[in-house]
C-alpha cells in the first residue's frame, strides 16, 4: 500500500478535477450516515469526490480500506477519525480532532485545523498546510504530524511517539509531559512545558526530518532552519523531590 | 455544550436579510444546547422603534395588554406591549429612556422578570427547541444590524426562559455564553454586597453584572473583560454585544470553540463552522479561530 496516494502536484484545491472520481456524493443530499456507509463498505479501490460538505462532524470516520477520498470544503469536528489505510484530503478547513485516533494512512488539509489535531493518532501521515489550533498532536502515539503554519498552546501534551513538524511557530507549553515524540519547529517557540527541552540536530535528524517533509510534500525549506524539541526524561518515573508537584 | 452564534452586519442591504440569516445559525447549533434558546436584535424597527425605549419582560401569566396598561398608568405615557413567544416587549415613546422604563416596570409589575433593556436591543428567549422558539419570535423575517443568538444545554441553574440567554442587564448589552463559571456563587455575594443584585442562579448572568457594572463605570469592552477574567474564573467563550461593538472573548485555556468568520459585508461569529456556512460569501471570508485570552472586537 502507498504511503502518499496523491503527488504533493494533486494537493492543490483543485487537484482532485486532475484525478477521476470513481463516484461523487453530494454530502447534503445524500446525508452523514448514508455517505459514511458508502465510504466503510468500499473495497479499498474507489476513487470518492465529496462535495457540500458545509462543516458536517465525524466525516469520513472509520475508514479500513485505501479508497481515496477527496472532500471539497470545510468540515466539522473528528474529521477522518480512526483512519486505518483510507488517504483522505480536505478542500477547506476542519474542526476539532481531525484524523483523531488515526492508525495508517494519510489525511491533508488545504486549510487549517481546529483543536487537538491527530490527538492520540498511532500512525499514519497528517499533514495540515495551514495553522492548527491548541492542543495539535496531544498524546500522539505513533502518528507523523506536519504543519505548515503555526500550533497552538500545550501542542504534543503527553506525546508519546511518532514525529511532529511544525514550519511555523509553536504557542505556550510544547511537548509538556513529553515521552519519546520527536518535535521540530522552524519558527519560534512560546515556551516549553514541563520536562520538554531543546535537543541537538545530529545526522541523523536531518535524515529524518528531510524525509517527513518530502513525504508530506513540503518543498523550498531545508532541515538546518529547524530546532529539534524533545522530552528530558526526568518525569518518567515518581521522584520523590517531586512530590509536592503532585 | 451550548451553541453560539453572531452576526454584525457592515453592508446595510444585508440588514433585511438579518433574522432569516440568523435563524439559520441557531438552528445548525440546536445539536450543541435543545433545552432553550435565545436571539437579541439591533435595530430592527418593528420591535425597536427608533425613537423609543424597549425593554423585554418575563411576567408568566400576565399579557401583553395588562402589562402595558400598568407602566403606562404608572409613567402616565403610552406603552406599547407585545407579546413575542414568552418574552413581552414594552416601548414607550420619546422622553423616556430605557432605565426610567425599567424601573417603571419594577415598580408597577414587581413579579416580572426584566431580561433586557435598551433603544436598540431587542432580547427574545424562553424554553424549548432553538428553532421552534425562532418561529414563534417571527425572527426569519426580522432586520436589524446585528444579532447574537444562543442555544443552551443547561449546566449551573434550571431551565426556564429567565435562566436562557442572552443576559441583557445594562443599556443594549447582552452577553451569550459556552461554558461555565466555577466561583458565580461567590462572586455573586460580592455583587450584592455593591447593591448589585441577580434574577436568577445563572452563573452568565453573574458575568453580565459584573461587566455591566465596569461599563458603567467607563470602562471600554476590553477592559470590562479583562477586569471579570480577574475575577470570574471557568472555562468560557463569550460573546458580548452593545449597540456599537461585538466583541468575541475565550478564556486563557480556551477548550470551548468559537470561530469567527470576516467578509467585507459581515463579521459572524459561532462554536462551530456549520452555523455559518450558509452565510452569503462565507467561501471568501477571512476564516480563524480567536486566541486564547485575548478580547477580539469590532465598532460599528
Amino acid at each position: 500500500m502507498p504511503e502518499q496516494a496523491y503527488a504533493p502536484e494533486d494537493l492543490t484545491p483543485d487537484g482532485y478535477a486532475r484525478t477521476t472520481p470513481s463516484q461523487v456524493i453530494d454530502v447534503r443530499e445524500t446525508g452523514l450516515r448514508e455517505t459514511n456507509r458508502i465510504l466503510q463498505e468500499s473495497d479499498g479501490t474507489g476513487r470518492y469526490l465529496l462535495t457540500e460538505p458545509r462543516g458536517a462532524h465525524a466525516l469520513a470516520v472509520g475508514l479500513d480500506h485505501p479508497d481515496e477520498i477527496v472532500i471539497d470544503g470545510p468540515t466539522g469536528y473528528y474529521t477522518a477519525g480512526m483512519n486505518d489505510g483510507a488517504h483522505v484530503t480536505v478542500n477547506g478547513n476542519v474542526g476539532v480532532g481531525v484524523a483523531e485516533n488515526m492508525m495508517s494512512g494519510t489525511v491533508r488539509v488545504t486549510g487549517s485545523a481546529s483543536q487537538s489535531a491527530g490527538a492520540t493518532a498511532h500512525g499514519g501521515l497528517l499533514v495540515i498546510s495551514g495553522d492548527a489550533g491548541a492542543r495539535c498532536g496531544i498524546s500522539m502515539k505513533g502518528v507523523d504530524i506536519v504543519v505548515g503554519g503555526s500550533i497552538g498552546h500545550m501542542s504534543c501534551f503527553m506525546g508519546q511517539a511518532g514525529r511532529l513538524v511544525v514550519l511555523g511557530d509553536a504557542g505556550d507549553a510544547l511537548g509538556d509531559s513529553l515521552y519519546e515524540v520527536h518535535i521540530y519547529v522552524r519558527g519560534r517557540v512560546e515556551s516549553l512545558g514541563a520536562d520538554c527541552v531543546e535537543k541537538e540536530m545530529r545526522p541523523e535528524h536531518h535524515t529524518e526530518l528531510g524525509e517527513l517533509l518530502d513525504r508530506a510534500g513540503v518543498t523550498g525549506v531545508t532541515t538546518g532552519e529547524f530546532r529539534r524539541y524533545g522530552s528530558a526524561r526526568t518525569l518518567y518515573s515518581f521522584d520523590v523531590d517531586n512530590a509536592s508537584a503532585y | 455544550m451550548c451553541g453560539i452564534v453572531g452576526l454584525h452586519l457592515r453592508d446595510p442591504d444585508l440588514e433585511p436579510r438579518l433574522g432569516d440569516l440568523l435563524t439559520t445559525m441557531l438552528g445548525e447549533m440546536t445539536d450543541r444546547g435543545s433545552d432553550s434558546a435565545g436571539v437579541a436584535v439591533y435595530g430592527n424597527p418593528d420591535w425597536t422603534p427608533a425613537g423609543s425605549a424597549t425593554v423585554t419582560v418575563l411576567a408568566d401569566g400576565v399579557d401583553a395588554l395588562t402589562l402595558s396598561s400598568r407602566v403606562g398608568t404608572h409613567l402616565g405615557c403610552e406603552v406599547r406591549g407585545r407579546e413575542l413567544g414568552a418574552t413581552v416587549l414594552l416601548s414607550a415613546g420619546t422622553g423616556t429612556g430605557p432605565e426610567a422604563l425599567a424601573s417603571a416596570v419594577r415598580a408597577a409589575v414587581p413579579e416580572a422578570v426584566l431580561v433586557g433593556l435598551g433603544s436598540e436591543l431587542a432580547v427574545l428567549k424562553g424554553v424549548g427547541l432553538p428553532l421552534d422558539l425562532a418561529a414563534g419570535f417571527g425572527l426569519p423575517g426580522a432586520s436589524g444590524w446585528q444579532g447574537v443568538g444562543h442555544t443552551r444545554m443547561a449546566t449551573e441553574s434550571a431551565v426556564t426562559p429567565a435562566g436562557s440567554h442572552p443576559f441583557s442587564v445594562g443599556p443594549d448589552q447582552c452577553i451569550v455564553h459556552n461554558g461555565s463559571f466555577s466561583n458565580h456563587a461567590s462572586v455573586r455575594r460580592e455583587l450584592a454586597r455593591r447593591d448589585i443584585h441577580c434574577d436568577t442562579l445563572n452563573d452568565t448572568e453573574v458575568a453580565a453584572r459584573f461587566v455591566a457594572a465596569q461599563i458603567a463605570l467607563g470602562a471600554g469592552i476590553d477592559q470590562a473583560l479583562a477586569e471579570m477574567a480577574g475575577v470570574l474564573d471557568g472555562f468560557y467563550t463569550l460573546l458580548v454585544s452593545t449597540a456599537e461593538e461585538f466583541a468575541v472573548f475565550r478564556d486563557p485555556i480556551a477548550c470551548k470553540p468559537a470561530v469567527i468568520a470576516e467578509t467585507d459585508r459581515y463579521v459572524a461569529m459561532a462554536s462551530e463552522y456549520r452555523a455559518m456556512a450558509h452565510l452569503p460569501g462565507i467561501d471568501e471570508a477571512h476564516l480563524y479561530e480567536p486566541e486564547p485570552g485575548r478580547v477580539y472586537h469590532w465598532h460599528r
